[in-house]
Order: structure tokens, then C-alpha cells, then sequence
């Protein structure tokens, strides 16, 4: 690690300012910069540790029905929380396919926003990167590119967001409250996250100093609790980022979709959500024929950035396979199990 | 706003050169430490400045659990935790656990269940499971444990014998806990 600066505010105002500086950084949860610290990837020169802020770690209903969700709630925290794992399961089932529950235990909301990628490039400082130095270029184009980008990369950058958490809350109109230098604002969760363009340094909507206080979630969300499912495939059974995964969410009513949400992970530098797919499968009887459609068009701009083609059916198929499971139902226990090949469990899922 | 509003801890190569104090209780035994360097984990400051090396270092990046510990009833990796951060935390280590020659019920269910095999990997392990027995997530169902349990990797492959331990645990947990089955 790089010699940094260790300042720790006792108010969000003091953070800002601490934060405004060149070269700082926010420390929470910490399970991401700190490997970055390590690694010699991330190279701050003042660590600003906003874990003893207050004000920031509450779970709170709104007025108007929907939740406010503090930037410092640890992931396990929220995930555990039955009345939101209730309203919001799709969001909880996608908290607990993430990481280990060590990681889980110390890693918080806003840090989950806040994560990088992790594109093995990124993580390796001999490579040349875009997102680390920009201009160097982009070792990962014509490398190792089976888990690369399908969607929005551009020739400067073909990395994926890693979230987990994320895709549901793209899918269901969550909004993040950002406190600044220049004041409070709040932005789409769906707007957070930038897509590489010929900017891949620039990775979020955030300005210098600015920290993410709260992210809300509003009370319409809450009407896919019946039918809301998070499908994450990947490597090995637990504990690794999505090959691939969906977050969906439908209404039903006399056999028909009222309405649908249709988010997808580990195929962009940002949650993908998929409003022309919600808008096809409205009024549509739930159902394979319907389903296989709204993945068609979810994946219709899907082009590989190298031998990763197989990412774009596998991307149909999971997102066909999330709504199914949505329409099957929320089942009551969540998380369902991600399962293995020793699963005694009778139908545990294998996805 | 002035930056002397607020707690500023410089460090070497820095005109300021201040140490940074730091209050913690490890194992039920208060520290009052002063860093000189925030670089400092949470896993290097247990094993380096209190000697207690039972916590183990293992990939230092979260991977593999082996230092893992519990801060304040939670389990976590202190490799990714610096020590400053964890400023008035109630820390719990492997070195915690026995009282005297008797062992924590998880010590006691590793060893009926040859739940390891070089030992690496244990106090990882069981500091986990202490944390998985808290959380009370799993029930007895041996598919919740292993992924309970799927943050901490054992390069023996003592996985068998783990996940009967903690379940044994898991089960005497439930046994004490219910008054009709005492």
C-alpha cells in the first residue's frame, strides 16, 4: 500500500470537505479498496473512513410507503431485514448470492455502488488500462476476454460492473441521495453508473467529494413482491461474480403481465435494464413463448468484445429463466439455494 | 470548513508525523495502542503488535478466510480491515475461545469430526462458524452450511468433516437453546 493520510470526520459535512481534496478517498465496508489498496491499483493519498458517521446506517420506511436505506447498512444487514427482504426479495436474493458472509458482514450499500470492476487487467498494475491511466490503452481487447462485456463496451473498454446488488435495484427504480460540496441531490440508480464510452476513468455520475448517503427504494417496487427473482449463473456454486444474472420482477393479474421489470448483470459496465423487454411483455399471457421474446429483445444490441459470443445466448437464457422463476413465484425462503452437485435438497435450484 | 474541526492523523514522510491512537478489546482484554502507520490491518496488528498469531494470513485479500475474526459479534476478514478503523471494536479471536483446558463447543466438534487436516486453515474456520452459529441462518440443512461456510476454503479438503462439525455445533446450539429438549 501506498503511504495515505488517515483522516476519520465526525460529521458528513467534514467528510465532504476531507473528500474534496486530490486524490482522496471514501473508506467504508473497505472489502473492495483496501484489495485495490493492496494491489496497488487504487493509490490514495488521504483515506477519509466515514464508518463512524452518523446518520447513515438506518433502515427507514417513508411516508409515502416507500424505504430509505442508509449508505453504511451492511449488506448482510439489509439482506436480513425481513421486512425488506419481504417487500424486496429479488434485492435480498441478489445480496446473498454475493461474496462470502464475511464480506457481506463488512461490506455496505453505498460502497456496493462504489465498487469497481474486476477485470483481471484492471487488477494488474503492469497492464496497460484505460480506467487506470487514461490513454494507455486496453490490454483486455484480444486477451482473455471469456467474461468480458456483450453490451455498451466501447473500443477503450470492455470490463463488466461486478454488482450484484446493483441489478435488482436498476430494475426496480431505485434512486441514490448524494451529499456534496455543491449540496444535496439525488440521481436514478440506472444513471449512476457510466457506460465506457471514450472515458472509462470516469465511472460514476459522482463528482469529486461526493458521498452517496442513502439509496431509496420506491413503494411501487413493493407490488413484484409476489413474483420478484435475482439468477445469477456462475463458476462455481457460491462465493463468485455472476457469469451472468437477471433480476425480474411481474405483476399478474387474470392470467395476463400488468407490468414488468427486467435488469441484467455481468454483461455491461453497468446494471442493464431493459425497458423496451418490460414494455413487450405487457398485457402478454406469463409464459416461455413471452419470456423468450422479451430476452430477444434484452440482448438485441448485444455484440461480443471478443470470444465471449457465448455470454449473449447464455444472457437470453437466464433472463427467459428469471422471469420464469418470477412467474412461478417469490418462493417463501430466501435465498434460495444457490446449490451444488451434493444438494440433497429436492428441487434446490441449479442455476 | 477548517480541517482542524476534525480528527487529522498524519503520517510518515509528513511534516505532521502524529501516531494515531487506537482503543480496542481483544479477546476481553482492553488495548489502548498508538499506530504510526494507518496501513496497518486488523490481521497484521493481532499478529504482529499483540502477538497473537492464531489468526492466520493466508491470501491477505479476502479470498480465502483464514483471518477471519469476530468484530463486535460479527465474522469478518481483518485482512481487509485496517486497524483504525476499528477504533473502540470488541474483538474476539481464536485465542479467545477456551476457557482454560476446556474447549468452545466448535473447538471441541473440529476435533470429534477431524474437521481439518494441516490446520491452516481452523482458526479461520471456526471463528466462521461461531459467527455462522450467531447469525442463525442455516437451521440444520448441511446445503445452508457449506454455503454459509462456502468464505472460508480448506486446500486439504477437510470440507466433509467440517460441515458435520458445524452442524454437530449448530445441533448442541439448538439442544441448550430449547427448553423442551433439555
Amino acid at each position: 500500500m501506498t503511504p495515505f493520510e488517515f483522516v476519520r470526520p465526525k460529521t458528513v459535512a467534514e467528510a465532504i470537505a476531507a473528500a474534496a481534496a486530490p486524490g482522496a478517498a471514501f473508506l467504508a465496508g473497505g472489502t473492495n479498496l483496501l484489495d485495490l489498496m493492496k494491489g496497488d491499483v487504487a493509490r490514495p493519498s488521504r483515506v477519509v473512513d466515514i464508518t463512524k458517521l452518523p446518520g447513515l446506517a438506518a433502515i427507514e420506511t417513508l411516508a409515502d410507503g416507500g424505504l430509505r436505506i442508509g449508505a453504511l447498512v451492511r449488506n448482510a444487514d439489509l439482506a436480513h431485514d425481513a421486512a425488506f427482504a419481504a417487500t424486496y426479495p429479488a434485492i435480498a436474493e441478489a445480496l446473498l448470492s454475493g461474496a462470502s458472509p464475511q464480506l457481506r458482514n463488512a461490506a455496505t450499500v453505498g460502497g456496493n455502488l462504489m465498487q469497481r470492476t474486476r477485470c483481471g487487467y484492471f487488477y494488474d498494475p503492469a497492464s496497460a488500462c484505460n480506467k487506470r491511466e487514461p490513454g494507455a490503452g486496453c490490454a483486455a481487447i484480444g486477451g482473455e476476454t471469456r467474461l468480458f462485456a456483450v453490451l455498451g463496451w466501447s473500443e477503450h473498454c470492455i470490463a463488466t460492473n461486478p454488482s450484484d446488488f446493483c441489478v435488482p435495484l436498476a430494475a426496480f427504480d431505485a434512486v441514490v441521495e448524494i451529499a456534496g460540496p455543491a449540496g444535496p441531490r439525488e440521481i436514478p440508480l440506472e444513471a449512476f453508473h457510466l457506460l465506457p464510452g471514450d472515458t472509462p476513468a470516469r465511472e460514476t455520475a459522482l463528482a469529486p467529494g461526493e458521498l452517496i448517503v442513502a439509496v431509496r427504494l420506491p413503494a411501487e417496487a413493493a407490488a413484484f413482491a409476489p413474483h420478484a427473482r435475482y439468477i445469477k449463473l456462475r463458476e462455481r456454486t457460491s462465493y463468485a461474480f455472476a457469469v451472468v444474472s437477471a433480476a425480474a420482477g411481474l405483476r399478474l393479474e387474470d392470467g395476463h403481465i400488468t407490468a414488468a421489470r427486467l435488469a441484467l448483470g455481468g454483461v455491461a459496465l453497468k446494471p442493464w435494464r431493459v425497458r423496451d423487454a418490460e414494455a413487450a411483455l405487457r398485457g402478454k399471457p406469463p409464459g416461455r413463448e413471452a419470456f423468450r421474446a422479451a430476452a430477444d429483445i434484452a440482448l438485441a444490441g448485444a455484440k461480443p468484445s471478443g470470444d465471449n459470443g457465448f455470454k449473449i445466448e447464455l444472457a437470453r437464457r437466464v433472463a427467459a429463466r428469471a422471469l420464469a422463476l418470477a412467474a412461478a413465484g417469490t418462493p417463501t425462503r430466501l435465498p434460495a439455494l444457490p446449490a451444488s452437485p451434493f444438494a440433497p435438497t429436492p428441487g434446490a435450484l441449479h442455476v | 470548513m477548517r480541517q482542524s474541526n476534525f480528527a487529522r492523523y498524519v503520517f510518515a514522510n509528513t511534516e505532521f508525523r502524529m501516531s494515531l491512537s487506537l482503543s480496542l478489546n481483544v479477546n476481553g482484554v482492553a488495548h489502548d495502542m498508538a499506530l504510526d502507520d494507518p496501513r496497518v490491518t486488523l490481521l497484521d496488528l493481532l499478529r504482529e503488535r499483540l502477538d497473537l498469531t492464531g489468526t492466520k494470513k493466508g491470501c491477505d485479500r479476502g479470498q480465502c478466510g483464514a483471518c477471519t475474526v469476530i468484530v463486535d459479534g460479527r465474522r469478518i476478514n481483518a485482512c481487509l480491515a485496517l486497524a483504525a478503523s476499528c477504533d473502540g471494536a470488541e474483538i474476539l479471536t481464536i485465542e479467545g475461545l477456551a476457557q482454560g483446558d476446556v474447549l468452545h463447543k466448535v473447538q471441541a466438534a473440529f476435533i470429534a469430526h477431524d474437521g481439518f487436516q494441516c490446520g491452516f486453515c481452523t482458526p479461520g474456520q471456526i471463528m466462521s462458524a461461531i459467527g455462522l452459529l450467531n447469525e442463525g441462518q442455516t437451521g440444520d440443512d448441511p446445503e445452508r452450511v457449506r454455503e454459509g461456510m462456502s468464505g472460508n476454503l480448506c486446500r486439504c479438503g477437510a470440507y466433509d468433516g467440517i460441515t458435520a462439525a458445524v452442524l454437530d455445533a449448530l445441533r448442541e446450539t439448538q439442544a441448550n437453546t430449547r427448553p423442551e429438549a433439555a
